[in-house]
């Protein structure tokens, strides 16, 4: 498995590279974010649309009858709205991107990664599993994520989300630095 | 139609312009937290600054109106900081994270399922959440200016001020870096 990574990695073209400025890119972010204030009525978010979604997965794992009985999913059932379609969105939008860059490719283990913790795949499967189950567990209690939170919270100047930026980055720059302190 | 091909529209948007910021990479954000790619905050803070004069401006001609999330404080800031550890052991934030999966990721495949995971566990735990913790110094949908009565102008004119310098400082750090 490892050898298959590392030959995508290898091959991947050299000249093949993304050098969008990422002023552009924020700029054209804020501007997206206008689009969505003005014509649909609905700031950039993600982890609200997902949490619906996820309520489809947890059916085999509760039950139906212990989804329809929860009163979160009460308040946020499954349905086809705004906020899942965007969800739909952010996958094409990204594969369309790297294809015209050039800079699809298979990772199984990221470099940073790899340089700390090995080439293991299945530590950094696990790694990744727990991380994802910490982040959405953390986005749902504080209400958002970086995009419901840090770009459309922040920019409207919500108390919530600059709580939500700093405490965020704080915590962030504190676990990085233990995780990947120099042994 | 536009129910469907407006927000897919949006999103691939905002997937496209994710992907070419390079944040849909792992070791990217991940150096962020290090300190040594300022990739994402400089991503950040334009969408914020730009973004904001634009709402700002339209909320005042009225073209829109605030969405902003209710400040329960104790629930956000442990959340948060949950969120903060997860994105460092994860490598992404959940939208990027499904950008990165179209890109060919596939230990942000693996993460997307433990955030359906995680879902699920915060759903099952929602009622005691909401005795407990949601409703813990709970301020409503405060915003910064009204907290402060400092006005939205001051604040967006100190934010570009100070996003200004400080990517100016990381530019020219940057500069000096390469120039070894």
């Amino acid at each position: 498995m490892t050898t298959i990574t590392e030959s995508y990695v290898r091959e991947a073209p050299r000249t093949a590279r993304i050098d969008w400025s990422p002023y552009l890119v924020g700029a054209g972010i804020g501007l997206l974010s206008w689009i969505a204030f003005a014509v649909f009525g609905d700031p950039l978010g993600v982890t609200t649309a997902y949490s619906r979604v996820a309520s489809l997965f947890a059916l085999p794992v509760i039950g139906p009858e212990a989804v329809a009985q929860n009163s979160y999913w009460k308040s946020m059932p499954l349905k086809w709205d705004y906020g899942v379609w965007f969800l739909v969105g952010i996958p094409a939008g990204a594969f369309i991107a790297a294809v015209m860059s050039g800079t699809w490719r298979l990772e199984l283990v990221p470099e940073v990664w790899k340089e700390r913790f090995g080439p293991s795949i299945a530590k950094r499967f696990v790694g990744a599993f727990l991380g994802g189950i910490v982040i959405m567990y953390g986005a749902r209690l504080a209400g958002g994520c970086t995009s419901g939170h840090g770009i459309s919270g922040g920019l409207q100047l919500a108390v919530s989300s600059w709580l939500f930026l700093a405490v965020m980055f704080a915590t962030g720059l504190g676990i990085s630095a233990l995780m990947f302190r120099k042994r | 139609m536009m129910t469907i091909l407006g927000p897919l529209l949006m999103g691939t948007a905002f997937g496209f312009l994710l992907q070419r910021g390079k944040v849909t990479n792992c070791n990217v954000i991940e150096n962020q937290f290090r300190l040594r790619d300022f990739t994402v905050l400089k991503v950040m803070g334009t969408a914020i600054v730009v973004g904001g004069l634009g709402v700002l401006l339209l909320v005042d001609t009225g073209n829109t109106k605030y969405y902003v999330k209710d400040a329960n404080m104790l629930a956000v800031a442990l959340g948060a900081a949950l969120f903060g550890v997860g994105m460092v052991v994860y490598g992404y934030c959940p939208g990027t994270a499904l950008g990165a999966i179209a890109t060919g990721s596939v230990h942000a495949l693996v993460g997307a399922l433990g955030m359906v995971a995680g879902a699920i566990l915060y759903a099952l735990s929602f009622d005691w959440l909401k005795a407990h913790v949601l409703n813990v110094w709970a301020l409503g949908k405060v915003r910064l200016p009204d907290v402060t009565n400092i006005p939205d102008v001051a604040w967006f004119a100190a934010l570009a001020v100070g996003a200004g310098l400080f990517f100016w400082w990381v530019e020219s750090a940057e500069a000096k870096q390469k120039r070894g």
